[in-house]
């Protein structure tokens, strides 16, 4: 008996790893149609921000980003799909809005973008976006199999005063209902997200802030270490799903 | 200027059915909502939005503090004659802009 359950036990666990979803498909027919419709989706709104910008000089000496990487739809495309990355000037692993800023500030000489401000979610959507439809392929190299094992393991760790992990509500009890939402897999595919609760675009790290305080945790800072860990694990745990950039949810 | 996402047929036969899709940038600001500092922000909708087809509304909408930010507004209408376009919003704060496309009509 207990060895057919511990059969049924590893087909479950095979079937559930097999079924990876996205949450656009946890939402109801009309905001899926409201991503996949590009005139529909207000995230385009912000990806159309994100091209002005591409191509504007944020000081008069600087080199806008076209200059030096011409057209995003070919330079850009992939990046997205690789990031959090490894940095090795700073020795620690970068996400994209991190490469963002850095960029911006050494190589235009310009003010850092604020995290979670218009300008920095434009360009991360712009850049984003031009990796739609491709798969998620985190990068082999040995400088991110640390923050990868550090997100994993806050992944699993329970936090706050409801004593939660991410694992215990998107693994466990993903499908499942939390008050009348489905709870999704939390896959980071569609970054930085349209969010109808937000009525704006927000990045994973807003999303992550937002799943700390429901636990009654305190949040990390925006770009943090343990922040671009947690990213890193996620898009490890999403590899091969589709970049939907910019997705919406609700 | 806000932008402005529009999906309008370049073309269509005469007496056809057409829709059209219009989503614009706005953050419809309630006026009832209290800032970080516990403040009320100010109302800053759009109030209004209005369709031309050549000249004559063929489409009117007064919007409320309670439409969610960047409204989207589909509709449709007869496909009559050749001709310009129109959509307009206006709002609080002298928000107005309009948008012009071009349909042929055979």
């Amino acid at each position: 008996m207990k060895r057919i359950i511990a059969a049924l036990l590893a087909c479950c666990s095979v079937a559930v790893a097999e079924e990876r979803r996205s949450g656009l498909f946890d939402m109801r027919p009309e905001a899926q149609a409201m991503q996949r419709d590009d005139s529909m989706n207000p995230g385009m709104l912000w990806v159309l921000d994100g091209e002005a910008l591409w191509g504007r000089k944020p000081n008069p000496a600087a080199q806008s980003c076209a200059d030096c990487h011409g057209d995003a739809a070919s330079s850009m495309r992939g990046v997205a799909a690789r990031y959090p990355a490894f940095d090795a000037a700073q020795g620690a692993a970068i996400d994209l809005a991190g490469r963002i800023i850095q960029c911006r500030e050494t190589r235009q000489g310009s003010a850092p973008l604020a995290r979670e401000g218009q300008e920095l979610l434009a360009l991360t959507s712009y850049v984003a976006h031009q990796s739609r439809g491709l798969p998620i392929a985190p990068p082999d190299d040995a400088g991110m199999r640390a923050a990868r094992a550090q997100g994993q393991s806050i992944y699993m760790t329970q936090l706050g005063q409801l004593d939660l992990s991410c694992a215990q509500c998107h693994d466990d009890n993903a499908g499942r209902r939390l008050a009348g939402s489905v709870i999704p897999q939390g896959h980071p595919t569609g970054y930085p997200i349209y969010r109808l609760e937000w009525q704006g675009v927000g990045s994973l790290q807003r999303r992550l802030r937002g799943c700390m305080v429901g636990v009654r945790a305190e949040p990390f800072a925006y770009g943090s270490a343990a922040f671009i860990a947690i990213e890193a694990f996620l898009m490890e745990r999403a590899r091969g799903m589709e970049v939907e950039t910019p997705g919406i949810r609700p | 200027m806000a932008r402005v996402l529009l999906r309008v047929p370049t073309s269509a036969e005469k007496g056809a059915v057409i829709e059209m899709r219009a989503l614009i940038q706005h953050v419809m600001e309630t006026g009832y909502r209290p800032n970080a500092e516990g403040v009320l922000q100010p109302r800053d909708i759009i109030w209004n939005f209005t369709c031309r087809y050549d000249g004559e509304v063929v489409f009117n909408a007064t919007l409320s503090p309670a439409i969610a930010a960047n409204p989207f507004i589909a509709f449709t209408t007869i496909a009559t004659q050749s001709g310009p376009i129109s959509f307009t919003w206006e709002g609080d704060n002298g928000f107005a802009q309009t948008e012009t496309r071009h349909i042929t009509v055979t």
